[in-house]
């Protein structure tokens, strides 16, 4: 059985996670074209090398990063999100919505 | 004929090269008209029909392993059109046909074999899609209905009709479902194609690509460069690597899917049996073994070193549906890398380079696909970038219009 490191959790068994994709910058969702927000959603770089990737504690509830090998599958650091993001992320506010 | 095995066990050079099904491998050439990068089924069905139907020849097949060494040979070989779009059953209907007219085609057995396939509901909301896939397929004349459990027990009276305890509540019985020699395919389109003058490179692997004016104007490889008229990219799990030597991103992930092939046993089993909601499907080949399979790797992975979790889990939902399958000794298991999109439909046609085609997104489900993907894609090459109809749908232009083909329901778990 394979076994992830947890930053939260420790060592736990793979089967307890689930992958929630690549690591990239979200396009404001508000500001940007449909092209842009279908670039980020569908299409991905898919390619082999060390890759930082959303995962989920799905018993915890708790998200953290990996960077993980795409050809070997080592999983050489996971870490909290917090590392990467320091501070909240703020949106601009739905024109649509605010206007209602 | 054991002295002329001996004889031809001494002789230097290749004995038989008339008869010999490919020819001998040559160099490369410094231009092709077309270069098809992957040979497996898709890559030489599109070059069998460019020379046979459109009088293109010259043509270089550039794969870098072996002939249909890819998924073409790890494929469970489900042969269907029970899908639920009118755009993909419409596609997957001519498939179909292609395939039972294919041995005919090659003068070569394909071992094509109507065995109709059954798809097995759980739940009340599973029989309620079966009910409309049942229609859909109808209306574009297929054969498919939607049947009760006495008439599954009677197709197939070794099921257990409470797998995993859900019980087997209706069917989706699709008549055309088929099954076929993989290996066979690819080798009567490559015969095929190389008999009219295509080239057939093996060990040839793509390296990159020149672009200019965002044209390719040469393919490189490892064992040289060659200019080209176009190029086709059929290269299944490795879509997203090659797509990016030539400059964009695509709409998948590549994850790993398994299979597995039990000893021979007596005939007993004629259709092909699956349950999505066990992520499993079992058939009985021509010989007797049982093949089965199953779902995706839970994430993406380009390594075919099968995953435990997953075998595991796929060894147990055979088990439920077979009980017996307990006793029986496990010959082989394998993996191939499959090219996902989000909606289980393919990406076919155009791509952001003008003369670069793209036959990809094939995934889980693309071996029956391959004779129409070979008509299809030598249409759009041999009219220099028009369309056919057929394909329109599964332009990859799709995801940036949000006009997805929504394939998962009626694709999961049966191939
Ligand atoms: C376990 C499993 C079960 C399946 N079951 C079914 C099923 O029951 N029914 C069904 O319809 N489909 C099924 N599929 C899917 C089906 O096998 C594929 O969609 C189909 O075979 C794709 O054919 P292809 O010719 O495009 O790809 P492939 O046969 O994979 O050929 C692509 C070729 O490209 C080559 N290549 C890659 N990169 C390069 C490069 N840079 N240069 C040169 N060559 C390169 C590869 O070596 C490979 O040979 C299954 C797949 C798997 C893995």
């Amino acid at each position: 059985m394979k076994i992830m490191q947890c930053p939260l959790n420790g060592p736990r068994n793979i089967s307890e996670f689930v992958y929630g994709g690549e690591v990239r910058q979200m396009p404001e969702p508000n500001l940007c074209s449909d092209e842009e927000w279908a670039e980020y959603v569908f299409f991905h770089d898919n390619q082999i090398g060390l890759v930082q990737e959303w995962w989920l504690h799905a018993p915890s509830g708790y998200w953290f990063i990996a960077e993980r090998h795409t050809a070997t599958d080592d999983i050489v650091r996971t870490f909290d999100p917090s590392e990467l993001f320091k501070e909240r992320v703020e949106f601009a506010p739905n024109p649509e919505v605010s206007a209602a | 004929m054991p002295f002329s095995l001996l004889k031809y066990g001494l002789r230097d050079d290749y004995p038989f090269e008339k008869d010999a099904d490919l020819p001998k491998p040559t160099d490369l050439k410094r231009h092709y008209d077309v270069v098809i990068v992957g040979g497996g089924g898709h890559g030489v069905a599109t070059a069998y029909y460019l020379a046979k139907y459109h009088g293109i020849t010259n043509v270089a097949i550039l794969e870098k392993g072996y002939l249909g060494g890819g998924n073409t040979a790890r494929n469970t070989a489900v042969i269907r059109s029970n899908y639920l779009t009118p755009e993909g059953v419409k596609f997957y209907t001519e498939s179909v046909k292609l395939f039972k007219g294919l041995s005919n085609e090659f003068d070569f057995n394909i071992m094509y074999s109507r065995r109709g396939q059954l798809t097995l509901a759980h739940t009340d909301s599973a029989i309620r899609a079966f009910r409309q896939r049942a229609e859909i397929n109808r209306h574009f004349g297929g054969d498919t209905e939607l049947i009760d459990p006495q008439q599954i027990r009677e197709l197939v009276p070794t099921l257990n009709m409470n797998p995993g305890d859900l019980p087997v509540l209706a069917g989706l019985w699709h008549k055309d479902g088929a099954t076929a020699r993989h290996d066979a395919v690819a080798w009567g389109y490559a015969k095929g194609a190389t008999q009219r003058g295509v080239e057939l490179h093996q060990l040839t692997e793509v390296t990159g690509f020149e672009v200019e004016n965002n044209t390719v104007r040469a393919v490189k490889t490892n064992r040289g460069t060659v200019q080209c008229g176009c190029v086709v990219q059929a290269v299944a799990g490795h879509s997203s690597l090659l797509a990016a030597k030539a400059g964009f991103r695509m709409p998948i992930l590549t994850y790993p899917l398994q299979a597995m092939v039990t000893q021979p046993v007596k005939p007993f089993l004629n259709p092909l049996v699956s349950s999505p909601a066990l992520h499993c499907y079992v058939q009985q080949t021509g010989r007797g073994e049982l093949v089965f399979g199953g779902g995706s790797d839970p994430y993406p992975l380009y390594n075919t070193r099968s995953t435990l979790d997953l075998k595991e889990s796929l060894l147990a939902h055979a088990v439920e549906l077979f009980p017996f399958m307990a006793n029986l000794r496990l010959m082989r298991q394998w993996t191939g890398l499959t090219d996902m999109t989000s909606d289980y439909s393919p990406i076919m046609g155009l791509s952001p380079v003008d003369n670069y085609y793209l036959d990809a997104g094939w995934g889980t489900w693309g071996f029956k696909a391959t004779p129409i993907c070979g008509w299809t894609m030598a249409q759009l090459v041999a009219s220099g970038g028009k369309v056919p109809e057929l394909i329109e749908p599964f332009a990859m232009e799709r995801f940036r219009s949000f006009r997805q083909v929504n394939e998962m329901g009626a694709t999961a778990a049966s191939h």
